[in-house]
């Protein structure tokens, strides 16, 4: 395709930022859990990276997102403050949610993060609803639902689609193809060898990139954005990218191909970008070291303060689970 | 005053909130008038009055309608999302239970889901297995869930505009066989706290707790006992989750008999709930050991008669009540 859109120099940088952010959280993250201090399940989204970050620069703080339990990398890349992500999975009354939550249902509405699901599917008939909104307001928002490729062997992917279709709703369906649903590979549980295929059948695009290369995953992103804040309906974005690490931590991951892992980790789509950026003259070697460490000191504020700051109270057991005033 | 039936009051109930809020959304299978405004007509008009973007015919897709409206009311918005047979809330359980019952509790409070369910139920029109259960148990069992089912038209509208204007996300319950049921019909400004019972008949020798259609099996029971100087108070529960505890165990602690009746399985049923309460409470006060009448422990079945005699009927609860009495009179 030609005219694509590219990403400008500071586009580039911000899409970095998110990327590395997300990979140096994400090894923070596994580090602390050795470590005990954090007790939590832990779904790691490290080879995942480029994403959202290249996504999220089309989009703005007012758009939302609904995401799911493997998550992490959507939600820093949409905004949610590293304080209060650390907090909720830390399980601290300071965290997003109150660490009522937890890691697999961070919510954040002022920076558009409306629903985390734990479910397998559940992000798109929601994305839905709130693109339904959208649509009625006319307030120009777009919705995007992430979810994995063995979502959309679920009944919900196919009702989901279908209603955006029909509705042209300004929602678009990110599937993040890692090659794995849960243990079990791809091929063995996909009858079609491209989800962007499915696409046909609810009349929409749909499109598979290379989800692992910035330039790529910000033009279907930008295209798609557009396309649903035009009004244009929805967009199935099909992004190939592969899962470094197991299903959950600690799982030892035997069912992945030894060589398909290496070959994924040489060609670690972090690293790659960053040398790109300074080959093309971007950024210099000093100016993303400098970032890198900015994000180190800000993870180990994040991390001090979530682990600094008090569980929650016994009482909140009886909260927020009807609305205030019928609480009691 | 002017006499209504319980679908009309529904209707008006509709209406009326989406004139006042337009905030208020309907959804679901048929639910246009280019679809005849719902299968029984629940919906008619709506479209027509309040147009196509605020009232959606889907697709017979349950866990998108739920979806749907779980969505756009994280963000202001009042869905009442119609499934059209309680059977097939089975297929959305997933986005009624693991979401819109607990989106507010997980997300600390941020956000919240003021939907309405709007579903229909009971036997007595012979549609088999899957057609006509009563699954409010199962709900009632979810925390962060309401459920209310009406028995009157007043009920209805004044139920109706409670859950609209309710926070949470509220299951509505209507039965099939009584939408043509008539009534009073209820002013504009008249709402039914979810929560509260309402005594349909004062006695003084045992209540009877009933809700949905057992509340018209009951009243004739009510009175043909009467005719035999059996004073019976009964009670319309109107609201399952929550249930109105204080009206039900002062009248348990008067007549110290209680019968619950629902159309659904007894085992594990609201009516264990409200019993094994009841025992807690006023163990030692109670005449007898709580009773309760339900459908039987099978599939609903097909077959007329077997249809008939899978749910409680007038006779049954007047037997049971006479049975109550009868246990006095062993000690």
């Amino acid at each position: 395709m030609t005219n694509r859109p590219v990403p400008d120099a500071a586009t580039q940088l911000g899409i970095y930022r998110r990327m590395t952010l997300i990979k140096q959280n994400d090894e923070r993250s596994r580090r602390v859990i050795r470590t005990g201090k954090l007790v939590m399940p832990y779904y790691s989204p490290r080879g995942q990276e480029v994403i959202p970050s290249a996504l999220s620069a089309s989009l703005t703080a007012s758009d939302y997102i609904c995401t799911i339990y493997r998550g992490t990398h959507d939600m820093l890349a949409k905004g949610v403050p590293l304080r209060d992500l650390w907090a909720e999975l830390a399980g601290r009354v300071t965290g997003t949610c109150k660490g009522k939550g937890g890691p697999m249902h961070i919510t954040h509405p002022e920076s558009g993060v409306m629903v985390t699901t734990g479910i397998v599917g559940s992000s798109m008939p929601i994305a839905n609803g709130l693109a339904w909104a959208s649509q009625l307001r006319r307030d120009k928002r777009v919705t995007v639902a992430y979810f994995g490729d063995g979502a959309t062997n679920i009944g919900a992917f196919h009702e989901s689609l279908n209603l955006a279709s029909v509705w042209k709703l300004p929602v678009i369906f990110v599937c993040q193809n890692n090659l794995f649903s849960e243990h079990t590979t791809f091929e063995k549980c996909t009858a079609v060898a491209r989800i962007a295929d499915r696409a046909a059948a609810y009349a929409m695009p749909g499109e598979r990139v290379d989800g692992n290369d910035v330039f790529d995953m910000y033009a279907a992103g930008a295209e798609a954005v557009q396309r649903a804040r035009e009004g244009g309906g929805p967009t199935l974005i099909e992004a190939m990218t592969f899962r470094f690490h197991g299903h959950v931590f600690g799982d030892a991951d035997g069912y992945i191909d030894k060589a398909q892992k290496a070959a994924a980790i040489a060609a670690d789509p972090v690293p790659r970008f960053r040398a790109r950026l300074i080959e093309t003259g971007v950024a210099t070697e000093a100016q993303l070291s400098e970032m890198e460490a900015t994000i180190e000191a800000d993870l180990d504020d994040a991390i001090a303060y979530a682990l600094g700051s008090a569980f929650p109270d016994l009482a909140e057991l009886s909260r927020d689970v009807f609305a205030p005033e019928l609480a009691a | 005053m002017s006499k209504i039936n319980i679908l009309t009051a529904i209707n008006r109930a509709l209406a009326d909130a989406m004139e006042d809020d337009d905030q208020v959304l309907v959804l679901g299978e048929d639910v246009g008038d280019a679809e005849e405004g719902g299968v029984v007509g629940v919906t008619r008009g709506l479209s027509t009055r309040f147009g196509d973007e605020r009232v959606r015919t889907t697709p017979i897709s349950e866990q998108a309608i739920i979806g749907a409206a779980i969505g756009a009311s994280l963000v202001g918005f009042r869905p009442v999302a119609e499934i059209m047979l309680m059977n097939f809330t089975t297929v959305a359980m997933d986005m009624i239970v693991n979401h819109a019952a607990k989106l507010r509790f997980m997300s600390g409070g941020q956000t919240h889901v003021p939907i309405v369910i709007r579903t229909m139920t009971g036997t007595g029109f012979s549609s088999g297995g899957q057609h006509c259960d009563y699954l409010e148990a199962w709900f009632a069992h979810t925390a962060g869930l309401r459920v209310v089912t009406p028995s009157s038209p007043a009920d209805a509208y004044g139920l109706m505009r409670s859950c609209i204007e309710d926070d949470d996300p509220c299951l509505f319950i209507e039965n099939l066989p009584t939408y043509w049921l008539e009534g009073p019909e209820a002013e504009r400004n008249h709402r039914v706290k979810i929560g509260s019972a309402s005594v349909l008949a004062e006695g003084s020798d045992v209540t009877i707790v009933a809700y949905a259609r057992m509340v018209q099996e009951a009243q004739p029971a009510v009175a043909k006992l009467a005719q035999d100087g059996i004073s019976a108070e009964l009670l319309d529960l109107r609201s399952i989750a929550p249930w109105d505890r204080a009206t039900v165990l002062a009248s348990a602690a008067k007549t110290r008999r209680v019968l619950i009746v629902h159309e659904a399985v007894t085992p594990f049923g609201v009516g264990a709930e409200i019993s094994s309460v009841i025992h807690e409470e006023l163990f030692g006060d109670l005449h007898a050991p709580v009773k309760r009448l339900g459908g039987a422990f099978c599939p609903v079945p097909f077959s007329r008669p077997l249809e008939v005699g899978f749910a409680p009927q007038a006779s049954d609860i007047e037997a049971a009540v006479r049975a109550l009495l009868d246990h006095k009179r062993q000690h």
